[in-house]
């Protein structure tokens, strides 16, 4: 499941532009899938500055553990303590409920240089 | 096999295929890695119960009248006092006390036992047992492609299971095992498991596999017992404190280390890596598997660096750890100096750059009807 109206990484983040100059960042379906159950997420403290490949956090499994890396430079304005209360959430919704952080960007205009839906089904190898 | 040889399928492939399984390659073998969430599956093992297809571990065969005295030199625990239908859990050690692999040894007759090895090392097994049973009167076979293995797991494994046999289960006791037919099936039953709690496996006929995996999916309600996978398999082993070889046990350690050193028996006469072995007993091993509970919710895994919390410096190495889903906080397994593995020392483990404080325990972490 590859939402078409959202960009994405390399490393399986999707973005999703919720103002002029800010984003909201969560897990790809395909990611929480290859984790499997979330059972511990670790998440960045409002107003942190953030450079593209950071890492913002850590989302943990019993059977392993990911990074969260910055999609795009900017500063993180807020951060889903939903999921770290609940963290089946990035599981029964990655695209919903179970969203991370929203990042204000440096450079709006950085997402269009993320992949888009197709980009990023080739990636994982999706028809 | 040549890596790139395609994983084999077990007999449960198109069963795996058909419940949407999450398959992955596991040594050689393709297998359900989860089906639907290895958290249900874990519980459901614990509360009701699971349903596992093994049929990936090897099966050697060994019959004759010096079947026992073969495998009393080829392994180290003592097989000639095993009695009839009963099974042990033992090793199979190189000349200098490495372990190979580790084993359960069923006696299915008279002059005839069935050995069972991890599916990476049924190769290294058979070879071995073969190259070692050569001056004794008895065959040795890989009959692992004749055999598909069946696991159901928990407390409800008793009670399903009396619903498809009329095999006497009450007298069935942990480690023994009887010839039965489950749901029309011949099976050897044994009650032996890899999860920490009351379970059964059952050995049958690969053409018998998908037909007794049936029965029992029939056997309780739509949820038990639960098909489970070997991503549950692991967490339920590591709660239990149960070694996985290639992770606690692996060639360069051995049963001494692991804090198996029982399963060795000296009292039997000569067997592979007795010297060595005996050597090992004497002088005490420097380093122990010890359990570690996370004070943090950051779990050790296998390969992270054990440090001593003041100073940082790596005194270990963690072979398994995963955030336990009974207990609700990260446990692990790590092999310390033996100065440093008494409960409860304070250690920390490197996990990912930086220091999480850990607290050795005894193990295992997780005791059924504790």
């Amino acid at each position: 499941m590859v939402p078409e109206e959202l960009r994405y990484t390399e490393q399986h983040e999707w973005v999703a532009r919720t103002g002029d100059d800010t984003v909201r960042v969560g897990i790809t379906d395909y990611a929480q899938g290859q984790l499997g159950d979330v059972v511990f997420v670790q998440l960045p403290e409002v107003g942190r500055k953030v450079t593209a490949g950071d890492s913002l956090g850590e989302v943990e499994s019993t059977k392993s553990v990911s990074d969260i890396y910055a999609p795009l430079s900017g500063e993180v304005v807020a951060v889903n303590e939903a999921v770290v209360t609940a963290p089946e959430t990035i599981n029964e919704a990655p695209y919903g409920d179970g969203w991370l952080v929203e990042v204000r960007l440096d450079d709006p205009a950085s997402v269009q240089g993320l992949l888009d839906a197709a980009g990023y089904r080739d990636k994982i190898g999706e028809v | 096999m040549q890596p790139q040889d395609p994983p084999k399928q077990t007999p449960l492939h198109a069963v795996h295929v058909a419940l949407g399984a999450n398959m992955t390659d596991f040594a050689g073998f393709s297998m359900p890695l989860r089906y639907t969430s290895e958290l249900a599956e874990h519980h459901a093992v614990r509360q009701g119960a699971g349903l596992f297809d093994l049929s990936h571990m090897g099966e050697i065969v060994l019959t004759g009248p010096q079947a026992a005295a073969a495998l009393d030199y080829a392994l180290v625990g003592n097989i000639g006092k095993l009695g009839h239908h009963r099974a042990r859990y033992t090793m199979i050690c190189a000349p200098d006390g490495g372990v190979l692999d580790d084993l359960i040894v069923y006696r299915t007759g008279e002059q005839e036992y069935l050995v069972v090895a991890n599916a990476a090392n049924t190769d290294v097994v058979a070879a071995e047992l073969s190259a070692r049973a050569s001056g004794f009167d008895t065959e040795v076979t890989d009959a692992s492609a004749d055999h598909a293995l069946l696991a159901v797991q928990g407390p409800a494994a008793a009670g399903l299971l009396a619903t498809l046999t009329d095999a006497d289960l009450d007298n069935l006791k942990y480690y023994a095992c009887l010839p039965a037919r489950v749901a029309g099936h011949e099976v050897l039953l044994a009650r032996t498991g890899y999860t920490g709690e009351d379970g059964f496996e059952l050995f049958c006929a690969p053409a018998a596999a998908e037909s007794l995996w049936q029965a029992l999916r029939a056997a309780g309600g739509p949820q038990v017992p639960l098909p489970a996978g070997l991503a549950s398999r692991d967490s339920l082993r590591l709660e239990a404190g149960m070694p996985l070889y290639g992770h606690e046990l692996t060639r360069a350690r051995t049963p001494f280390e692991a804090g198996l050193g029982r399963v060795v028996k000296f009292d039997k006469g000569d067997f592979v890596g007795r010297g060595a072995l005996l050597a090992r007993k004497e002088a005490g091993p420097t380093e122990t598997l010890v359990g570690l509970v996370a004070r943090g919710r950051r779990a050790p895994r296998a390969g992270y660096p054990v440090v001593d919390p003041a100073s940082g410096t790596p005194i270990g190495t963690v072979t398994s750890g995963a955030p336990s889903p009974t207990l609700g906080q990260p446990v692990a397994m790590a092999y310390v100096p033996v100065d440093r593995s008494a409960p409860v020392t304070e250690l920390a483990v490197d996990v990912r750059g930086r220091q999480e404080p850990v607290d050795v325990v005894e193990l295992p972490f997780y005791r059924r009807g504790a």
